[in-house]
């Protein structure tokens, strides 16, 4: 088996607030190999992005703080300088946004943009680095690729800018893309094209994508291995066809019921009662206890381990205890 | 059959393009171009589409808070396309809105008691006793406590504030409901909390929604019949079991098939469609789809088909069918 391209050891990232320092992103651990592609699903302000934004060295330094290692090819990214960082990204580590209109800059032509990696990390001429961007849009499948790198970004489409942000990343043949919410703004028939796209690069280029998202639709199309977050922590963790028919934890349950199923009809939802808590608001247990309906007087006062599994599962959750699942065996 | 509680005949709206030193309308954005619907008493009719096919629009000109271009609206029977403003306004007594964004449909400056009481006054309930009575009812029948009344809408979480926009709509006691995107906002946990609302809410006061979405799943979930939009045009409309089982117009079964669904196992045969969606500015002449239609014949490009009942009950505007 290869060793992953990065590892994530203890990863905490916390901000500077009123209240103190609050950690958002809380002691959580992956890793990803070459060419897998590995989500990480959770709802709004469940430190996802967060933890995205930490990997690229992209947390303010001013109020935040990002600690634990991040090993990328046996270097730590959370120490290292801006110098080098600034190195790294773009060129090992790339990264595509969620909205395709606001990450292009508008006054750029979309050439000048895409070459503009090239080159600063290649030292590549502008001719060279030019003829490389019109091969990466015709591979992102964008027609008259010749003229568009003389157009600027709001004579593209949705769905056309968000190619061109896949061939901005993909230019350097990243070893990791980080995609956080790719096709969140897009319509889906443009989503479908995306994703497409995204799959046929990650089997010819072996880049190893994390997509960060909060559909479950998407995760099960695109991925391989699922991170499920919740309050900053990971609460489940699989290959995803063990997730998605065999979630173990009270809240991947929750999430994956919540969805209404276009192919089937219920006549009721299933919905989690209450809301996500406040970062910082619960010191003791488990962050799911309060919305959890199988929470135990245990989870309110002590925080769940993560319990392994033989098929490589892992779940925080009192019900998995080690202990308690030895005695019932 | 009893009377529809709405119908749509050939509703239209077209947007000027102004250009030019004098401002002359030099085209028209033909953002909805003719569609014709009913909803009936009690029921969810369904509208979904991608962006910018007009399905917003057409939820808006039901309340007429855009004026149609053309066409007619029936709210029982009554033809209020061109009822004066005073007495329209009188008309959305019965009908509410509840918008998408939670956070930009309520006024950040007042308190939620304020917000709920504000139709209330419009609509003539004058004694305050009774008005503060109705908010703490109406707070009690969204899920939400008495106490949230002195509250502002920065305290409350989307889907908290999606609760105070579903209040306010029903205030007045409306029989219609057209609910726009009401729950894209909104994280899946809590949209399920939502939507369980609705349909409650549907229950105990007999109302009628006219749901606008583009989520697939969602739309299937809530509604009784659904359309499909494409560029301004009401491609297929039917019962949603049918619809969804045996979707008949291409644009709906490519449409369907692009979903991700959260299931590894069972993967559907996938219609990938080229191409974007053509300018509204500029549509297609003949079927709106056929600049990316698979199965697009000759006929397509020069005869623009017509919303036909193909089966009971389904309708589908595509050549295929005639």
């Amino acid at each position: 088996m290869s060793s992953p391209i990065i590892e994530v050891k203890g990863l905490q990232t916390s901000f500077l607030t009123e209240d103190g320092q609050i950690p958002v992103v809380n002691n959580i651990d992956f890793d990803i190999k070459p060419g897998e592609v590995l989500g990480i699903v959770g709802e709004s302000g469940c430190g996802k992005s967060v933890t995205s934004l930490s990997i690229m060295g992209l947390i303010p330094t001013a109020t935040g703080k990002v600690e634990g290692e991040i090993l990328f090819k046996g270097e730590n990214l959370a120490n290292a300088t801006e110098a080098r960082m600034r190195q790294i990204r773009g060129n090992d580590i790339a990264m595509i946004f969620q909205e395709p209109m606001t990450s292009l800059n508008p006054v750029f032509t979309i050439g000048e943009q895409l070459i503009e990696s090239l080159r600063i990390h290649r030292k590549w001429n502008k001719k060279t680095a030019m003829a490389r961007a019109v091969e990466m849009l015709k591979l992102v499948g964008l027609p008259r690729a010749e003229e568009l790198v003389k157009e600027y970004p709001h004579q593209l489409s949705g769905g056309m800018r968000q190619r061109v942000m896949i061939a901005m990343a993909m230019i350097c043949e990243p070893k990791l893309l980080i995609a956080d919410e790719p096709t969140t703004a897009l319509d889906v028939t443009i989503q479908a094209q995306i994703l497409e796209l995204m799959k046929k690069l990650n089997q010819e280029t072996d880049t190893a994508i994390m997509m960060i998202t909060h559909d479950l639709g998407v995760v099960a199309e695109m991925c391989e291995r699922v991170l499920v977050m919740y309050a900053g922590k990971v609460v489940e963790e699989g290959d995803v066809k063990t997730i998605f028919q065999n979630p173990k934890h009270p809240y991947t349950i929750g999430l994956i019921q919540s969805v209404p199923d276009m192919r089937t009809k219920v006549d009721r939802l299933y919905s989690i009662p209450g809301n996500v808590p406040k970062p910082g608001s619960l010191k003791l247990g488990c962050q799911f206890a309060p919305r959890c309906a199988h929470a135990m007087d245990r989870c309110i006062s002590e925080s769940p381990g993560l319990s392994s599994f033989d098929n490589g599962q892992q779940v925080r959750c009192w019900l998995y205890d080690d202990s308690e699942r030895r005695k019932q065996a | 059959m009893t009377e529809p509680l709405v119908k749509v005949e050939n509703l239209k709206k077209h947007f000027p393009i102004r250009g030019g030193l004098l401002g002359k309308t030099v085209g028209e954005v033909k953002a909805v171009d003719g569609v014709s619907f009913f909803i009936n008493k009690g029921e969810t009719l369904g509208l979904v589409g991608e962006s910018g096919c007009g399905k917003s629009t057409t939820g808006r000109m039901l309340l007429r808070l855009l004026e149609p271009s053309d066409g007619k609206i029936y709210f029982e029977g009554k033809d209020i396309t061109s009822l004066p403003a005073d007495e329209m306004r009188k008309m959305r007594r019965e009908m509410q809105m509840v918008f998408q964004d939670p956070f930009a449909s309520l006024n950040p400056r007042h308190t939620v008691e304020k917000i709920l009481e504000e139709p209330l006054i419009v609509h003539g309930v004058k004694n305050k006793a009774e008005r503060k009575r109705r908010v703490k009812e109406l707070l009690d029948v969204v899920g939400l406590s008495s106490w949230h009344a002195k509250r502002y809408p920065h305290q409350f979480s989307g889907g908290q504030r999606q609760r105070i926009g579903i209040a306010r709509a029903l205030a007045v006691n409306p029989k219609l409901i057209i609910a726009d995107e009401p729950v894209s906002a909104l994280d899946v946990s809590i949209q399920s909390q939502v939507l369980n609302l609705m349909q409650d809410l549907q229950k105990e006061y007999g109302l009628t929604y006219l749901f606008i979405a583009h989520d697939l799943g969602v739309v299937r979930h809530i509604s009784d019949r659904v359309g499909v939009m494409y560029l301004g045009n009401i491609v297929e409309l039917s019962a949603s079991e049918q619809l969804y089982e045996n979707p008949k117009h291409p644009y709906t079964q490519a449409l369907l098939s692009a979903v991700p669904i959260p299931d590894v196992e069972h993967r559907p045969e996938r219609i990938i469609l080229q191409g974007d969606v053509p300018s509204p500015a500029n549509p297609p002449k003949g079927c709106p789809f056929h600049t990316r239609c698979p199965k697009a014949m000759d006929t397509c490009a020069a005869v623009r088909p017509l919303l036909k009942e193909i089966e009971p009950g389904h309708y589908a505007a595509c050549h295929l069918y005639e």
